[in-house]
C-alpha cells in the first residue's frame, strides 16, 4: 500500500513509505515526530499547521504528504539553528505575542514567508499576510506588533557590517 | 504590596521559549507504546430513538479492534454525569446522563457507539462503517417554545422541558416601579457561541489490569476534578487515578466541565488493557464541546426624571441545550450582577434553564456576567436616551461609591472607584473630541455611535461559605505546597492550571518574591494530580491568582516562619530579633549575623535543630479566601456603520480597567486584549445557529462559525487604574474575563447610538452587516 516519500525536512533528506491518503502533517507529526505543527481545524481555516514548501507558506493539513515529494519543508523546529532563536522567535517571546502557544508556530512560519518577500510590511500587509491564521487568545495586537519588530530586527541584521 | 523588582514587573513568560519553538506538549503530542485510537459515532438527529446498531461491517474492518456501545461500557462505567447545584439550587427537572446513548439521542453529536482502531484513519472509516437505524422524533430548538405546556418533550420520558425556574428577589420591586416617571422595556438576546480554544479537546487513557490504576491524559482547565469524576464513574479509588493535563491550547471555559470522551476513552481502555487515544476534530468540537451564553432577556427598568434609577425587573430565559451542564446553572448569575456597577432601589430576576434538543451550554469565558453585563448597560443606555441625558452622566448618577457596596442580592464588593475607571476612560479615549467629531459627521448623514460599557464583575471563586454549597459538597478554596530541596531550589505546586495565562511566569514571580530567592530558584507546577497536595481547584472564575496566588503566597509565609526559627537557631539569636530582606535573616543591629534562606534550606535537611523541629522546609497552605473579589472599568467603543451595506467598523476602542494590584503588567494587558476580541467577536462576529425546524446544526465548521482574524479587531487603547483588593494579602482581583464581560456592551451601544438617527433602539448581537442592512431597511430610510 505504501508509497516512496523523499523530502527534506529541516535540513535532512529522508525516505519514507508512506500510505497514498497520510497527510502531511500527520506525516510529520507522527512519522518525522515534529510535533511543533499543529492541527486546528479540518476545514483549512486556522493555519496551526502552516509550514514552509520550497520557502513558501502551506497549510500542511491541506496536502497529501506524497504531494510534498522531492520538496524542502521546514517546520517550527527547523526555523532557527539548534538551540538558537529566528527573530520571529525571539520578537513574540518579547512582545508577548502568544499566551497558549497553540497557534505560534503557525503564526510564526507564515510570518517567516512573509517577511522573506516583504521585509517592512504595514500592518495592512501584515494582515493580509495572516489572514489564513487564527489566534483565540491574545486579540492580535501583540502578534502584529512583534511581527513588526522582527522585521526591524531583521533590517537591522542584514544591516549590520559583516563581522560587526 | 510594593513594586518590587519581581512584583509589577513585565518578566517575560517562562512557558515561551519550548512553546515559540514547536517543543510545548499538548494532548495530541502524547504516545504510549502499543496506542490505540479511539473514533466515536455520532447521531446525526437532534432527536430521536436508537433501533438498532449494526456494528458488523465496522468490526470485520482489519486493524479494527472493537465497536463498543452502551451495553459494552455499563459494565465499566455506572452513575451519571454531575450536575452542580450552582446559582439555580432548586433544580425542577434534571435528565440523567450516561455518557453514551442507549435508547434515544438528544442532541445531534450525542456518542451512540466508539470504534477503536490500530491507526486513526482506520478509526474513522471505521465509524462511517457503524450503521445505526434510527427513529426521528421532533426536535425542540427554540427554547421559550419549549417552555410552553404543549411543546414537544427534549427527553421522551422527562416530565416537561423545564430545568429549573427561580426567581431572585433583590427589594421591594413593585414599589420601585410604583414610583416610576420613566420606564423602559427590550428584549435582548445572547446568542450561542462556540467557545473554539485553538486546540480542541483530547483525551489519552491506559488502565492496567495489574496494578488496578488508570492514568489520563486530557486536555483541561481542573484535572482534579476529572479524576474525581472520572474514578467515582469506574469504581477505581481516586487515588489509583492519575490525572495529567499538559500545555492547554487554550480553555475559555469549554475545559472545565467532564465530557463523554472523559469517561468513554478511559473505559475503552480498561475493556480492551490497551492504551486508548482521542483526539476532537473541529468539526466535532463546534457540535459537541459546551456552547456559551444562549439566553434570552426581557428586561423593563424604571426611574425618576432626573436620572436615579430605581428598579430592574428580568427574565432570563437560559438554553440548557439536552442536558444541565456540570455548571451550567453557574450562568444564572447573569441575574444576580444585573445591576451593574449602580444603586438600585430594587432587582426582580427570574432565571428559567430550559432544556432543548441541542448540545449543552456551560460556562463560557465570563459565564453570566457578560450577559448582566450587557443587559444592564443596554438598559442604562435606553434609559439615558429616553431621558435625553449623556450616557455618561446618567451612569455617574448612579455609581456605586461606598465600598464595600452590598447590592441588592447581598453580595458585597470589596472595593471599587467606578467615577475613576470612568474619568481615564473618557479621558483616554477623548470622548468629548468624538461627541464633536459624531456631530460633524451625522450633519452629513454619516452613521457614527459612542457607545460605553462601565462594568464589575464578580469573581475569583470563591468562599467556602459561598462555594461549598454551589458544586455539591467541594469549597472552591486553593492548595498550594511549597518545598526547599536541599540544594535551596524551590519546588511550588499550585492547584490552578493555566491555558495560556502565564501561571509558570506570574506565580513563580509572586514566590521568588516572596521567599526572597531568584527567579530561575522557582519552578512551578500545575496540571498533574499525582504532584502536589490532595487536590486541586482550577483556573476559571478569573480566580488563580487571588485564590491560587493567596495559596502559595500563605505557603511561602509559613516556610518563613519556619525558617525563621531556624535561622535564629543557627545565629543564637531570638527570631524576634530577625529581620527577613532580600532572602536573608539578618539579626536586628548586627547585620553580619546573616544567614540566607537558601542556607537555612540546607540546615534544615542537617542535624543541627531546635528542640521538637522536623527536617525540611516545606509546607502545604489552603486559601479560603474571605470574599469574592469584584474587578470593575469603563469601556469606550467608537463605531461608524456603513448605510448602503450594514457592516460596522470600528474607529475607537478604549478600555480602562482595575484588577487591584498586578504582578505581571504585559500578562495583565495580554488578557484584556484577547478578552476584549472574544467579546467584539459577540457583538460582531459569531452565532452558533440551528436549523429552527429541523434542529441541525448549521454553522458546523470554521467556514460558517465566524471566529475574527487579525483584520477584523482593533488596537485598543487600554490603561488600568489600581485600587486593591481588602479581601486578600496580595490587594489583587482577576483579569482573565475582564475584557470579554466589558466590550459586547461597548459596541452594542455604539451601534445602537449610531441607527438611532433611523428610529432603531436596539440591535441583537451579532450585529451582522445582513442584520443591519434588514433593520435599516425595515426603518423604512
Ligand atoms: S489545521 Fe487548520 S488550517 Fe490546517
Ligand atoms: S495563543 Fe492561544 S490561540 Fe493563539
Amino acid at each position: 500500500m505504501g508509497q516512496t516519500l523523499r523530502v527534506t525536512v529541516n535540513g535532512e533528506a529522508r525516505s519514507d513509505e508512506v500510505e497514498p491518503r497520510l497527510l502531511l502533517v500527520h506525516y510529520l507529526r507522527e512519522t518525522c515526530g515534529l510535533t511543533g505543527t499543529h492541527v486546528g481545524c479540518d476545514t483549512s481555516q486556522c493555519g496551526a499547521c502552516t509550514v514552509l514548501l520550497d520557502g513558501a507558506a502551506v497549510k500542511s493539513c491541506n496536502m497529501l504528504a506524497l504531494q510534498a515529494d522531492g520538496a524542502e519543508i521546514t517546520t517550527i523546529e527547523g526555523l532557527a539553528p539548534e538551540g538558537g532563536l529566528h527573530p520571529l522567535q525571539t520578537a513574540f517571546w518579547e512582545n508577548h505575542g502568544l499566551q497558549c502557544g497553540y497557534c505560534t508556530p503557525g503564526f510564526i512560519m507564515a510570518a517567516a514567508a512573509l517577511l522573506a518577500e516583504n521585509h517592512d510590511p504595514s500592518d495592512e500587509e501584515i494582515g493580509r499576510g495572516l489572514e489564513g491564521n487564527l489566534c483565540r487568545c491574545t486579540g492580535y495586537v501583540n502578534i502584529r506588533k512583534a511581527v513588526k519588530a522582527a522585521a526591524l530586527a531583521m533590517r537591522e541584521g542584514a544591516a549590520a557590517p559583516i563581522g560587526g | 504590596m510594593a513594586v518590587t523588582q519581581l512584583i509589577g514587573a513585565r518578566v517575560q513568560r517562562r512557558e515561551d521559549p519550548r512553546l515559540i519553538t514547536g517543543h510545548g506538549r499538548f494532548i495530541e503530542d502524547h504516545t504510549l507504546p502499543g496506542l490505540t485510537h479511539l473514533a466515536v459515532v455520532r447521531s446525526p438527529h437532534p432527536h430521536a430513538l436508537i433501533l438498532g446498531i449494526d456494528t458488523a461491517a465496522a468490526r470485520a474492518l482489519p486493524g479494527v479492534l472493537a465497536v463498543l456501545t452502551a451495553a459494552d461500557f455499563h459494565k465499566v462505567l455506572s452513575g451519571s454525569m454531575p450536575v452542580t447545584p450552582a446559582f439555580a439550587p432548586e433544580k425542577k427537572y434534571v435528565p440523567e446522563r450516561f455518557p453514551i446513548a442507549e435508547r434515544e439521542v438528544c442532541f445531534q453529536g450525542e456518542p451512540v457507539a466508539v470504534v477503536v482502531a490500530n491507526d486513526r484513519y482506520l478509526a474513522a472509516d471505521a465509524a462511517d462503517l457503524v450503521h445505526v437505524t434510527y427513529e426521528p422524533l421532533p426536535a425542540v430548538v427554540d427554547p421559550e417554545g419549549a417552555m410552553n405546556p404543549g411543546s414537544p418533550l427534549v427527553h421522551t420520558d422527562g416530565p416537561d422541558n423545564i430545568g429549573w425556574d427561580m426567581t431572585y428577589a433583590g427589594g421591594d420591586i413593585d414599589a420601585a416601579f410604583s414610583r416610576a416617571e420613566v420606564v423602559v422595556k427590550e428584549r435582548i438576546i445572547q446568542q450561542r457561541l462556540a467557545p473554539t480554544a485553538m486546540e480542541t479537546r483530547g483525551v489519552m487513557a491506559s488502565y492496567s489490569p495489574y496494578s488496578e490504576d488508570l492514568s489520563l491524559w486530557l486536555s483541561s482547565q481542573n484535572p482534579h476534578f476529572i479524576r474525581l469524576f472520572v474514578s467515582g464513574a469506574m469504581g477505581i479509588p481516586e487515588s489509583r487515578v492519575r490525572v495529567v493535563s499538559p500545555d492547554v491550547g487554550g480553555g475559555f471555559g469549554s475545559k472545565i466541565s467532564p465530557y463523554p470522551e472523559d469517561y468513554l476513552v478511559p473505559a475503552a481502555s480498561k475493556l480492551l488493557g490497551r492504551p486508548v487515544r482521542w483526539i476532537e476534530t473541529r468539526t466535532e468540537s463546534v457540535m459537541t464541546t459546551i456552547h456559551g451564553r444562549g439566553q434570552v432577556f426581557t428586561a423593563e427598568a424604571a426611574a425618576l426624571r432626573d436620572g436615579t434609577l430605581l428598579g430592574l425587573r428580568l427574565t432570563q430565559v437560559l438554553d440548557l441545550g439536552a442536558y444541565h451542564g456540570t455548571f451550567g446553572a453557574f450562568q444564572a448569575c447573569a441575574c444576580l450582577m444585573a445591576g451593574g456597577v449602580y444603586r438600585w432601589e430594587a432587582i426582580s430576576a427570574r432565571t428559567v434553564g430550559v432544556l432543548t434538543n441541542k448540545v449543552p451550554t456551560d460556562p463560557y469565558r465570563g459565564a453570566g456576567r457578560p450577559e448582566g453585563t450587557h443587559l444592564c448597560e443596554r438598559m442604562v443606555d435606553r434609559m439615558a436616551d429616553e431621558l435625553g441625558m449623556d450616557p455618561a452622566e446618567l451612569r455617574r448618577k448612579n455609581f456605586a461609591r461606598e465600598f464595600p457596596f452590598v447590592n441588592n442580592f447581598g453580595l458585597t464588593y470589596d472595593s471599587g472607584n467606578y467615577d475613576g475607571t470612568l474619568d481615564r476612560a473618557l479621558e483616554l479615549s477623548d470622548y468629548q473630541g468624538w461627541r464633536q467629531r459624531q456631530a460633524a459627521a451625522r450633519a452629513e448623514g454619516k452613521l457614527v455611535g459612542i457607545g460605553l460599557s462601565t462594568w464589575v464583575e464578580i469573581c475569583g471563586f470563591g468562599p467556602s461559605a459561598a462555594t461549598a454549597g454551589a458544586t455539591g459538597g467541594i469549597a472552591l478554596v486553593e492548595s498550594a505546597q511549597i518545598r526547599f530541596l536541599p540544594s535551596g531550589s524551590v519546588a511550588a505546586y499550585v492547584g490552578t492550571h493555566a491555558h495560556g495565562q502565564g501561571h509558570d511566569t506570574t506565580f513563580s514571580q509572586l514566590v521568588a518574591e516572596t521567599l526572597g530567592v531568584p527567579l530561575e530558584a522557582v519552578d512551578l507546577r500545575h496540571g498533574d494530580t499525582a504532584e502536589g497536595p490532595a487536590f486541586g481547584y482550577g483556573t476559571y472564575g478569573s480566580r488563580s491568582l487571588s485564590v491560587g496566588g493567596m495559596a502559595l503566597y500563605t505557603a511561602s509565609q509559613e516556610i518563613l516562619a519556619k525558617a525563621r526559627k531556624l535561622a535564629a537557631h543557627l545565629l543564637e539569636a531570638s527570631p524576634d530579633d530577625l529581620e527577613f530582606t532580600a532572602g536573608a535573616f539578618t539579626v536586628r543591629g548586627n547585620p553580619q549575623a546573616k544567614k540566607t534562606i537558601q542556607e537555612v534550606a540546607l540546615a534544615s535537611y542537617g542535624g543541627n535543630l531546635p528542640a521538637g523541629m522536623e527536617q525540611g522546609l516545606e509546607a502545604v497552605s489552603h486559601f479560603d479566601p474571605p470574599n469574592f473579589v469584584w474587578p470593575f472599568g469603563a469601556h469606550v467603543c467608537v463605531v461608524e456603520v456603513d448605510r448602503e451595506t450594514g457592516a460596522v467598523e470600528i474607529l475607537s476602542y478604549t478600555g480602562v480597567d482595575d484588577c487591584g494590584n498586578v504582578i505581571n503588567p504585559m500578562i495583565v494587558e495580554g488578557q484584556v486584549q484577547g478578552g476584549i476580541a472574544q467579546s467584539i467577536a459577540q457583538a460582531l462576529f459569531e452565532e452558533v445557529v440551528y436549523d429552527g425546524e429541523s434542529g441541525q446544526l448549521v454553522t458546523g465548521t470554521m467556514l460558517d462559525y465566524l471566529v475574527p482574524t487579525m483584520n477584523e479587531l482593533p488596537t485598543p487603547k487600554l490603561d488600568r487604574t489600581v485600587t486593591p483588593s481588602p479581601t486578600n494579602a496580595l490587594g489583587v482581583k482577576g483579569i482573565g474575563e475582564a475584557g470579554t464581560i466589558a466590550a459586547s456592551a461597548a459596541v452594542i451601544n455604539a451601534v445602537c447610538e449610531a441607527l438611532r438617527p433611523l428610529g432603531i433602539h436596539h440591535v441583537d448581537m451579532p450585529a451582522s452587516p445582513d442584520r443591519l442592512w434588514r433593520l435599516m431597511q425595515e426603518a423604512g430610510r
